[in-house]
């Protein structure tokens, strides 16, 4: 048995938010100080978290730690045997390393908006939404099954709704926050649809039972075609979730929220949440959805990041640029680099949301002008700031000692070597191409930003430097940047214990010869179980092979090789990207506008950022309006002809009837009438209305009747 | 000349003829007491057919309760003071030829018919404890809704005798 | 009481056809009452000398049909059914007399509108 009680932490972890989100929500509107209890309770969360995340990895790295309970019994079926809806928790290393990224950005989240959103007419509402985001995207990171996964994900979307909606006043922002809501609606079908396929097949939510199952050869309608689209639907959660290419289009405008919301939300945690779902469901992904998703992903690094070249908005250019470095998480796991995908969450996460706090802060100093045309030489005013801004900038173009160098690097390493072995040198073209020009916006963010004459001198001289409150999240988000925490080798995440230790590459289940080639398992190497349950773990002692490292040797061979030329190429794009700012916007020695009109075409397509709104506009939302209308029409001018024309026939009809019922029926009825009328003036006289009288007629009726039947009868 | 038969007769002309008086004569009083008289006679009659219980029930329902009942009716429903309480007639001729018709036929078909009779049995002994035998076994389900029907038009009669309150 | 050759034997022979002839009477009388009075109470008494004399048959009936105790039950129901009906008969006529101010059965014909 664990001597640490991880799973009653987990729990007043996760119910912490919810009681957050219902007191403050509460008494939000009587007590103005809730918001303290808001933000005190997430700062619990965090320390609790730290604690979990501490002895979980320090002590209990190679242990899972699973506990369920039934939720509903669906009973014993003959042909399934006995189905149930389990509830459950799961904690391994993924689990708690994500726990610590969403607690710590959440807390720092709300420590930034105290001051950030200081006399909002609805503070107190704004923290409690923060609140139920904690709760539900905590709900994601522990749940053990797809069905809660699936729960507390609209959950997320949800509470995501409502704090992009925060300021509903604003068109803009009603309209964001619905758009966020569809399209992602989009992608959660698909994963509803790919849920639906697992457990009609598994019969189970849960992803060991799931893993346990196809490893044994069950297969989703026996065919591994249904294995693979499974998976690509799952997957398609992730697509919506993280924005990821053909639905990336919400992100952007999903910035019409809080700053500090897109920190949390837009940047670090829920976007991310896609590719925690990846990496949960990774072990059941076929070679071809692998693929896929190696696809998607490089195609939504790709697009956004030369969006992001030419966006004028401070917060535009980071939403690109997250789409962009999400693109890269989910490519990695496609290419198989699972470690280094999920690595690069956590290191994103942190600098992200550093700069979208970052960026809140200029913001924030400048007024709410969010256009960088605007700003310039704010670095003697912003100081702190700046400097924050310049460590995150440099994390995210992949200067060595950041820990955006580490996790980076070794996804374009990954992907290089994923060429190597089987030829697909897209992805690695694209990384790096990608790379190149995010070093290049980044920086033309950060200098357009702090550096040169301030273009705007009379917000320029209102603006200062943000409170402690703003500046210590940054700093300390700056702090986790930097390699340290991750390794002692500034130039190779390999050897570092996050890598080394912590992130395992779970055992791909799916049939080997649907894996990709470098997956299988050489026969003379031993295959071990990876899964453990909680009993388990007392009968043996967790050994360092419990986790099988699916990879082969060759794979590891390859990415030894790849890993030196990925490296320097790396460096060499984001030094050229850098440069190229540099020239562009520092010494200005080529004329950004000049070099714009150059190419006009392209310069247009990536300002209105590829026209996806226009196309969506016009595919999707026009055709939805053109099938309506058609729709109108058909029943405008068909279905109500039909039923005029029954109608008309109908009153003819009525009309022949009426007449009948004049005449015929009408004329029988009086008939009788007439006839009864007659009896009745008859028949009235013997009417006396005296009893006796009737029963003088009974008696003598009775004296006939048995004069009768004595004469005749009997 | 035995006592079987002296009863009888007493009984047959006791019933009759007060009978007869409870249809016919003016004063109600009267005829609410010749009408004691005649349950008297049919009690008798009983007796000697051999339905002591009966004969009983006859004395306790017939004479204590609904004859009762029926001078209370009386009472109500004349003014008090008026000692000679009246009764008019009607119809007089034809339910005289009616009746007479209908008592010539009853008669004429009683004396025509030949009836299935049993080799005589003496009369039953113990008659209480069949009745109550059959009443508990056979005939419970009727006395039950007997009871029920009783309880019933007890409630109903009180609730129609009641003065309506408004 | 098939051979009832002469008088005598009939007068001295007491059997079910002397039961018979006093319940037929005594329905006759019945009616005659419930047909001839004007007083509803009246009329309720010939009712009450109609169903005593069919309490005689039963009894009678039984008697010498050797039928046991059956008869007797049903005369017995008869006298339960009895009290029910006058006890509701009367109430009536109280009711009666109290919209019409008198019992007269004769004046009661709103009926016949």
């Amino acid at each position: 048995m664990n001597q640490i009680p991880f799973i009653p932490i987990a729990l007043i972890i996760l119910v912490l938010p919810l009681i957050g989100f219902f007191f403050t929500l509460l008494f939000g509107k009587k007590i103005k100080q809730m918001y303290l209890f808001e933000t005190g309770i997430i700062t619990t969360a965090l320390g609790l978290s730290i604690y979990m995340a501490f002895m979980k990895l320090m002590y209990y790295a190679n242990e899972k730690i699973v506990s369920e309970l039934t939720w509903i019994d669906l009973g014993s079926t003959k042909a399934f045997g006995k189905i149930s809806v389990d509830l459950g928790m799961m904690i391994d290393n993924v689990t708690v390393l994500m726990l610590f990224v969403v607690c710590l950005i959440s807390t720092l989240v709300h420590l930034f908006s105290i001051e950030y959103m200081k006399g909002d007419k609805r503070y107190n509402r704004y923290f409690s939404y923060l609140g139920i985001f904690t709760f539900s995207m905590l709900g994601i990171v522990f749940t053990h099954n797809m069905l809660m996964m699936y729960i507390f994900w609209e959950l997320v979307g949800l509470s995501s709704y409502l704090l992009i909606g925060f300021w509903f006043e604003k068109k803009s922002a009603s309209d964001a926050s619905k758009k966020a809501f569809v399209v992602n609606r989009v992608g959660d079908f698909g994963m509803l649809a790919g849920i639906l396929i697992l457990f009609a097949n598994y019969h189970t939510f849960t992803f060991d039972k799931v893993f346990a199952q196809i490893s044994q050869g069950v297969l989703p309608f026996n065919s591994e075609f249904w294995l693979t689209a499974m998976g690509i639907l799952l997957f398609c959660g992730a697509i919506g979730k993280s924005a990821q290419f053909p639905l990336h289009v919400w992100l952007p405008d999903a910035m019409e929220g809080p700053t500090p919301v897109s920190a949390l939300i837009h940047a670090a945690t829920m976007v991310a949440a896609g590719v925690y779902l990846t990496v949960r469901i990774f072990p059941l992904l076929t070679g071809d959805a692998l693929l896929f998703i190696a696809t998607i992903g490089a195609i939504s690094s790709f697009i956004p990041a030369t969006i992001a070249l030419t966006q004028n908005d401070i917060k535009k250019v980071l939403a690109y640029s997250t789409i962009s470095q999400l693109g890269y998480m989910v490519m990695a796991l496609g290419v198989g680099a699972y470690a280094y995908g999920f690595f690069h969450l956590v290191t994103h996460a942190f600098f992200k949301a550093g700069l979208f706090l970052g960026s809140g802060s200029v913001i924030h100093a400048m007024h709410h002008e969010q256009d960088i045309r605007q700003m310039g030489g704010l670095k003697k005013k912003l100081p702190i700031t700046y400097t924050t801004f310049l460590i995150f900038s440099l994390a995210i173009s992949g200067i060595p000692l950041t820990s955006g160098f580490l996790s980076k690097d070794g996804i374009l390493a990954s992907a290089y070597a994923f060429g190597n072995l089987t030829g697909y040198k897209i992805f690695a073209i694209s990384g790096f191409l990608v790379a190149l020009m995010t070093a290049f916006y980044m920086f033309r963010l950060l200098i357009l930003t702090f550096h040169g004459e301030p273009r705007n001198e009379e917000k320029y001289h209102h603006a200062h430097e943000s409170p402690a409150l703003m500046t210590m999240p940054l700093v300390l988000l700056a702090i986790l940047s930097i390699f340290a925490f991750y390794t002692i080798n500034p130039l190779s995440a390999q050897t570092g214990w996050v890598l080394k230790d912590w992130l395992k590459t779970p055992a791909s289940v799916v049939p080997e010869h649907a894996r990709y080639s470098f997956m299988v398992q050489k026969h003379d190497e031993k295959p071990e179980a990876a899964v453990k349950h909680e009993e388990a773990v007392a009968e043996k002692p967790a050994a360092e092979s419990e986790h099988t490292i699916i990879h082969s040797e060759e794979y590891t061979e390859a990415l030894h090789h790849a890993h030196y030329p990925a490296m320097f190429l790396s460096l060499a794009v984001a030094g050229l990207g850098i440069l190229f700012a540099f020239i562009m916007y520092f010494w200005r020695k080529i004329n950004a506008d000049k070099l714009a009109d150059s190419v006009k075409p392209l310069y247009k397509f990536s300002l209105n950022k590829w026209y996806f709104d226009e196309f969506y506009d016009f595919a999707f939302v026009n055709g939805t309006l053109l099938l309506s209308r058609f729709l109108a029409w058909f029943d405008s001018t068909i279905v109500d002809g039909i039923v005029n024309g029954s109608a008309v026939v109908t009153r003819q009809l009525s009309k022949l009837s009426g007449l009948f019922d004049t005449y015929v029926v009408d004329g029988l009825v009086n008939l009788s009438a007439t006839l009864s009328g007659l009896l009745g003036i008859f028949t009235r006289k013997f009417q006396t209305g005296k009893v006796q009288t009737y029963i003088i007629m009974v008696v003598f009726s009775l004296v006939a009747l048995l004069f009768i039947l004595m004469n005749y009868g009997i | 000349m035995d006592l079987y038969l002296i009863l009888f007769y007493f009984f047959a002309i006791i019933t009759l003829v007060s009978a007869f008086f409870v249809v016919t004569t003016r004063n109600v009083i009267y005829a609410a007491f010749n009408l004691m008289l005649t349950l008297f006679g049919v009690a008798g009659f009983y007796v000697l057919l051999g339905a002591d219980f009966i004969a009983i029930v006859q004395l306790i329902v017939y004479v204590g309760g609904i004859l009762i009942l029926l001078i209370f009716g009386v009472m109500l429903t004349n003014k008090i003071t008026d000692t000679d309480i009246k009764s008019g007639f009607l119809n007089r001729v034809p339910g005289l030829l009616i009746v007479g018709t209908f008592a010539g036929i009853l008669i004429g078909t009683l004396l025509k018919s030949t009836w299935r009779i049993a080799a005589p049995l003496p009369p039953p002994v113990a008659g209480l404890v069949g009745i109550g035998n059959l009443l508990m076994t056979e005939y419970t389900l009727i006395f039950e809704i007997l009871g029920a029907v009783l309880l019933i038009a007890l409630i109903g009669a009180a609730s129609i005798a009641r003065k309506q309150s408004n | 009481m098939t051979d009832m050759s002469t008088l005598s034997t009939f007068l001295t022979h007491i059997g079910l056809g002397h039961f018979l002839f006093i319940s037929g009477m005594l329905f006759s009388l019945g009616i005659y009452g419930v047909v001839t009075r004007k007083n509803a109470v009246m009329v309720l008494m010939g009712i009450e000398l109609i169903l005593n004399s069919a309490n005689i048959n039963f009894v009678a009936f039984a008697r010498y049909g050797n039928y046991g105790f059956h008869g007797q039950l049903a005369a017995l129901f008869v006298i339960i059914l009895a009290a029910a009906e006058s006890a509701i008969a009367l109430a009536i006529v109280l009711n009666i007399y109290k919209t019409f101010n008198n019992v007269n059965v004769d004046e009661i014909d709103k009926l016949r509108e």
